[in-house]
C-alpha cells in the first residue's frame, strides 16, 4: 500500500543504498555476501572486511532474526515523526548473523522484548521505495 | 613518548545560557573564549601558529585572520564530534614535542541552543558526521534521527545484559545536578533535583528521560598546549599532558552491527594513555567524563577502566562519583547540569581542578584527572593530565 503524501525521510536510492532497496520493492530482503569467505555483512559495503576481496553477491535472507536492542522514541526529534510518537525503532539481528535497524508494525512498545523472534514485514511507503519493517514471527 | 613533553598553559571560557541565546556568531563566541585563554596564558595572539577548530564551527583560518596570527603554520581538526577537544590534546602535545607548532589553540564552542540544534543538525546534512549517509539511508527512514536515539539503543541492551537501572541512570543525573550547585556558573545554578523529581521527567527516547539529557546551549571555551620548556616562561602553573589517546569503535560509521555492541573508541584509548602517563585509573583523583546522556557516564566508566564492563551501574550508586565519593565525575556540573559545550568545559574544569581554582567544589589535594570525550557514533578519547 502506497501513501501518497509520505513526507518521512527516505534512503538516497544511490549506488549500493538503491541495490539494497530495489530488492526489497521486489519482496526480497537481501544482503551482501562475500563470495571469497562466505561472510554476510550489513550495511552495505564495497569489499569484505574480513578477507578484502571484492567478489561479492546479494543473497535472500531467511527473513528471520530477534530482536537485539530497542528504544521507543516518546517525543520525535525530527518533524516528520512528530504524530507517530510513540514509536520504537528496533534492531535486529538476523539469522544471517548481520543486524538491522527496523520498526515493528504489530507490537506495541510496551511489549517489546530482546529476544522476540521476529520476520521481515515490507512496506511500500512510496511508489519507489520498500522498506523492510518486521512483524513477530 | 609523548608523557610530560607538553602543557596546557591557557584556559578561557564564556558565560553559557539559554534563552535568549549569546547574541554572537559562533565565530564571535568562540573567539571570545581564545581572547581570554590568550590572557590566562599570558600569550600574543602573534605567538599562536597552531589551531584545532571543532568540525563544522569554523576553519583555522577564520580564527588565525580574526585573531592576528600571522604564522599559522598547523591548523587540523579531527572529525569525532564531542570526542575532538580532548583528542586535540593529543595532536597539540605531539605538534608542540616535535616542533611542527609552539603554540596550539584548541577553540570549541556555539550557539547550541539559540543557533541551530544538534537534533536538525547531525544527520540531516549528510556530511555532519562520519556516519550521516549511513543514517540517512537506514536509520533515518525508521525515525532514528538524533543522538538520544541512537546512544538509547545501547543503554538498553546494557540494562538487559548486565541489569543496568533506570534509578542508576538517575543517579548519574543527580551527582551532575549535585555539583552544579556547587558551581555559580552552571545553567542548572540554584536548581537542585531528587530522585523522584528526575523519574518524573518525561521520558525522550526510552530509557532516556528528559533529565538523561545534556542541556543544549550557546556557550564556548578554548585552551593552550605548548611545550614543557616554553610553557616555563608563561603566567600560570603548566598542567601536564601525562597521557592522551584517541580511538574509534568498529566499525566508527555504524552503530547497529559492531560485533561488541558496548565498545567504543574508549575502548582501545584508555589503556593506551594510562600505559603512557605509568598511572591506573585508581591513581585519578577526579574524572570528567563526557555526558551527553547519563548512560554515556556509565558506559565511558567501564571502557576506559574505572570499572568492569557491567559493574558502572553499581560504581555510580550511593555517591560513588559525587565529591567526597571514590570518583568525583564532572565537578563543575558536566553537560547534563554545567552546559553542552561540546566537551571542551570538561577540559577547562579539569585544569581548574589541577590548578586548585575550583572553589567550594575543588577536590582537596587533586593531583592527576582524566578527562574523557565522546563523540558520534562512539569516538573516544581521552587526556590525564596532572598539576
Amino acid at each position: 500500500m502506497t501513501e501518497m503524501s509520505y513526507d518521512k525521510p527516505l534512503p538516497a536510492m544511490e549506488g549500493l543504498s538503491k541495490e539494497f532497496y530495489d530488492w526489497c520493492r521486489q519482496g526480497e530482503l537481501r544482503f551482501q555476501r562475500c563470495k571469497c569467505c562466505g561472510t554476510f555483512r550489513h550495511v552495505p559495503r564495497e569489499i569484505c572486511a574480513q578477507c578484502t576481496s571484492f567478489d561479492w553477491e546479494w543473497v535472500r535472507s531467511s527473513g528471520k532474526g530477534t530482536i537485539f536492542t530497542w528504544t521507543v522514541v516518546a517525543r520525535a526529534l525530527h518533524p516528520a515523526f512528530g504524530d507517530a510518537a510513540p514509536y520504537a525503532p528496533v534492531v535486529v539481528e538476523m539469522e544471517e548473523g548481520v543486524r538491522v535497524l527496523t520498526q515493528m508494525v504489530d507490537c506495541p512498545p510496551e511489549e517489546l522484548k530482546i529476544g522476540m523472534p521476529v520476520q521481515v514485514n515490507f512496506k511500500a511507503v512510496t511508489a519507489d521505495v520498500t522498506l523492510p519493517y518486521f512483524r513477530r514471527a | 613518548m609523548l608523557k610530560d613533553k607538553a602543557c596546557i598553559v591557557g584556559i578561557g571560557d564564556t558565560p553559557v545560557c539559554r534563552k535568549p541565546g549569546s547574541g554572537l556568531s559562533e565565530m564571535g563566541i568562540q573567539l571570545k573564549a581564545a581572547v581570554a585563554a590568550l590572557a590566562d596564558a599570558g600569550l600574543k595572539a602573534s605567538q599562536i601558529d597552531g589551531i584545532m577548530p571543532f568540525p563544522n564551527l569554523g576553519k583555522a583560518e577564520a580564527f588565525a585572520a580574526n585573531l592576528g596570527c600571522t604564522n599559522l603554520r598547523f591548523a587540523a581538526t579531527l572529525n569525532m564530534g564531542g570526542a575532538a577537544p580532548t583528542a586535540s590534546i593529543r595532536a597539540a602535545a605531539m605538534a608542540v614535542a616535535t616542533g611542527v607548532a609552539d603554540y596550539v589553540m584548541v577553540p570549541a564552542g556555539w550557539n547550541g541552543f539559540s543557533g541551530a540544534r544538534v537534533r536538525e543538525t547531525s544527520v540531516n546534512d549528510p556530511d555532519a558526521i562520519p556516519g550521516a549517509r549511513i543514517a540517512r539511508d537506514y536509520y533515518m527512514p525508521f525515525g532514528l534521527t538524533a543522538p538520544p536515539q541512537w546512544y538509547a539503543l545501547m543503554a538498553r541492551r546494557h540494562m538487559h545484559e548486565y541489569g543496568t537501572t533506570h534509578e542508576q541512570l538517575g543517579a548519574v543525573a543527580l551527582a551532575m545536578r549535585k555539583h552544579a550547585q556547587l558551581n555559580p556558573t552552571a545553567l542548572m545554578h540554584g536548581k537542585p533535583l531528587t530522585m523522584a523529581d528526575y523519574l518524573a521527567s518525561p521520558m525522550i527516547a526510552d530509557p532516556y528521560r528528559l533529565l538523561d539529557c545534556c542541556v543544549e546551549t550557546d556557550g564556548a571555551a578554548a585552551f593552550i598546549v605548548t611545550s614543557v620548556e616554553r610553557a616555563r616562561d608563561l603566567k600560570q602553573k603548566p598542567i601536564y599532558i601525562m597521557g592522551a589517546a584517541a580511538g574509534q569503535p568498529y566499525p566508527a560509521d555504524e552503530i547497529t552491527n559492531r560485533p561488541e555492541f558496548h565498545r567504543t573508541g574508549l575502548t582501545n584509548a584508555a589503556p593506551e594513555a594510562f600505559r603512557m602517563a605509568g598511572i591506573t585509573p585508581v591513581d585519578a583523583d577526579f574524572a570528567q567524563i563526557y555526558d551527553c546522556f547519563t548512560f554515556e557516564v556509565i558506559q565511558q566508566l567501564e571502557e576506559a577502566g574505572f570499572c568492569k564492563r557491567g559493574e558502572g551501574g553499581a560504581f555510580v550508586e550511593n555517591g560513588g562519583i559525587e565529591l567526597g565519593g571514590r570518583l568525583p565525575v564532572n565537578t563543575h556540573g558536566g553537560l547534563l547540569s554545567h552546559a553542552h559545550t561540546l566537551g571542551i568545559g570538561h577540559v577547562v574544569e579539569a585544569v581548574r581542578q589541577l590548578r586548585g581554582e575550583a572553589g567550594e567544589r575543588q577536590v582537596k589535594g587533586a593531583e592527576i584527572g582524566v578527562v574523557t570525550g565522546w563523540g558520534d557514533f562512539g569516538d573516544g578519547s581521552i587526556a590525564i593530565l596532572r598539576r
